[in-house]
């Protein structure tokens, strides 16, 4: 679904994010993105949503090579690409409902369908009583799964999610993993970025771990066979830890 | 359907948006109705302007005067042959003898005309054409000249040039305010919108996050635009309207004073049409500048 070849990505002013990364992620395949701050996860996961494109190498999305696409193309990418913000990028002149609806718009779905639509996606995240709401009136872990229901609100096949419990506490942050688990065993590519090693250990899934711009570890840990899955587990968070987090 | 349910739901948005702070959404439709008023208003009493002259100066008239040798049967024939003349309206005679005794009673010359030894008048036709242009006037007094036993073919159009002169100065007039107002309606919707582009930013930076297209973008300002022309134009309408209004009666006083029953005439329906169709124009193409300039500038980080 996602495979990065090779991949590196330099900002103007020679700060390197990404060097030589390569990793795939199979289709409903569900994987964390860990590392310390700066060591390019969000830089890598723009690059899937064609945000940024790399220097060198190509980033594949169902296939197709993101970083060739003409911009005309991005927004059809787009769509079919849920993400997460940490900082939401709620609007905030709109009620709950509207700010939802959105990506529905975008599309042109027609009128009764976005209602239907949007209030699933509302009663998955456990907003549909505060539809009318303004988003400003809602707590941060409301605010963050306000965002999950405009990503998915689309029936995207991918989900990015970017530090999407970065400023929860541990008990919201918990909430929205729910969330997230529930889509991944209906079928849905997620990856998440995060540097809550607490999370990386209570939930037994592949982690991609990420050391100044580089993969640390060798992701092919299959969620198959949870033996080998936790036997890896310690590796892995050792180098998020041994990161300086 | 659903494409068209899309569209009146963007033009509400737009329309929302218009009176979204209502003292500057109607400031601004009405100095765009000022600014169209200018023009507008001068093309109409441009119109007005060209039928009053018509009517007072009356049609223009060609006279013919006739070598001295030319006898009854010439005249005759001569008068058969522009009979024939599909230019030509009224055709009037006036003998030797008949300018002879005007010219008397007319300038009080009689007693220099009574010392005369024969009379120095030749015979004239006097003919009114059913075409108006100066040039074709011309070339039509040409084409008389030629004709056997004419001495002179002359064209009574001093008038006609110098009305067209003045017609065709103020038509150049409202061309250039035209024009340049123009020019002020779309700078006027271009910083509109490129206000607009910037108080929303935030809200395209997230549309385009999540698969807008340029397309979906653009439509709700482009339909700002052309909603804010269109009112503007309505305005300009309006105050056409109200003015003549305002000039009708004492107008009517001046031109009874003059013994006319001249009245303005106001807007056709197609020019009132034209006019806000125009300036909805203008509003579209402000706006559709100041999104080419402005959105390309807002990517996503």
């Amino acid at each position: 679904m996602i495979s990065f070849n090779q991949v590196s990505k330099r900002y103007p002013g020679g700060f390197e994010a990404l060097k030589n990364v390569s990793f795939e992620l199979a289709k409903g395949e569900m994987a964390y993105l860990s590392g310390h701050s700066g060591a390019g996860k969000s830089t890598l996961l723009r690059l899937i949503a064609a945000i940024e494109r790399p220097n060198t190498g190509a980033v594949l999305v169902n296939n197709q090579n993101v970083s060739a696409l003409k911009s005309g193309a991005l927004p059809y990418l787009r769509r079919n690409i849920g993400m997460i913000f940490q900082d939401h990028k709620l609007l905030f002149d709109r009620s709950v409902f509207d700010n939802v609806q959105l990506p529905l718009q975008i599309c042109g779905s027609d009128h009764k369908e976005t209602g239907k639509r949007v209030r699933a996606a509302l009663d998955k995240v456990g907003l549909l009583g505060r539809e009318k709401s303004n988003p400003i009136a809602l707590s941060g872990g409301e605010q963050q799964r306000l965002c999950i229901a405009r990503a998915i609100v689309n029936r995207p096949s991918i989900l990015l999610a970017d530090e999407p419990t970065g400023n929860l506490d541990a008990e919201y942050a918990q909430e929205i993993m729910n969330i997230f688990n529930s889509f991944h065993q209906v079928g849905v590519t997620l990856l998440i970025s995060t540097h809550d090693t607490g999370m990386l250990q209570s939930n037994r899934v592949r982690v991609i771990t990420l050391k100044h711009g580089e993969i640390q570890t060798a992701p092919p840990v299959t969620q198959e066979g949870s033996g080998q899955a936790a036997s890896s587990k310690p590796s892995v968070l050792s180098a998020a830890e041994g990161s300086g987090l | 359907m659903s494409a068209l349910s899309q569209h009146a739901g963007v033009a509400r948005v737009a329309l929302r948006r218009v009176f979204a702070s209502p003292v500057a959404g109607f400031l601004n439709i009405l100095v765009i109705g000022i600014a169209l008023s200018l023009p507008a208003g001068m093309y109409v009493l441009l119109q007005n302007a060209q039928g009053l002259v018509a009517q007072l100066s009356g049609p223009p008239q060609i006279s013919l005067f006739l070598t001295l040798d030319a006898n009854a049967d010439n005249i005759a024939q001569l008068r058969r042959q522009l009979a024939r003349n599909n230019a030509i309206g009224k055709i009037e005679f006036v003998s030797r003898a008949d300018a002879l005794e005007k010219l008397g009673q007319s300038n009080g010359l009689a007693d220099v005309i009574a010392g005369l030894e024969s009379n120095p008048l030749p015979d004239a036709f006097v003919i009114t054409p059913k075409i108006t242009a100066a040039r074709s006037l011309e070339t039509l007094r040409d084409e008389l000249q030629k004709l056997p036993y004419i001495e002179l073919a002359q064209l009574d159009s001093a008038w006609a040039y110098k009305l067209e002169a003045i017609l065709e100065f103020a038509r150049i007039m409202v061309l250039i305010l035209t024009v340049l107002l123009s020019l002020a309606l779309i700078a006027i919707t271009f910083n509109t919108i490129r206000l607009q582009i910037m108080t929303q930013r935030d809200e395209i930076m997230v549309a385009k996050l999540i698969g807008a297209t340029n397309t979906f973008i653009r439509r709700p300002f482009l339909y700002f635009g052309a909603i804010q022309g269109l009112l503007g134009g309505i305005t300009a309408w309006l105050i056409i309207a109200l003015s003549l209004y305002l000039l009708k009666q004492p107008l009517a006083t001046l031109s009874q004073l003059y013994a006319s029953n001249f009245a303005l005439q106001p807007l056709t329906f197609s020019d009132s049409f034209s006019l806000m169709l125009f300036s909805m124009y203008l509003g579209w193409l402000g706006a559709w500048l100041s999104v080419a300039r402005h959105l390309s500038r807002i990517e996503p980080q």
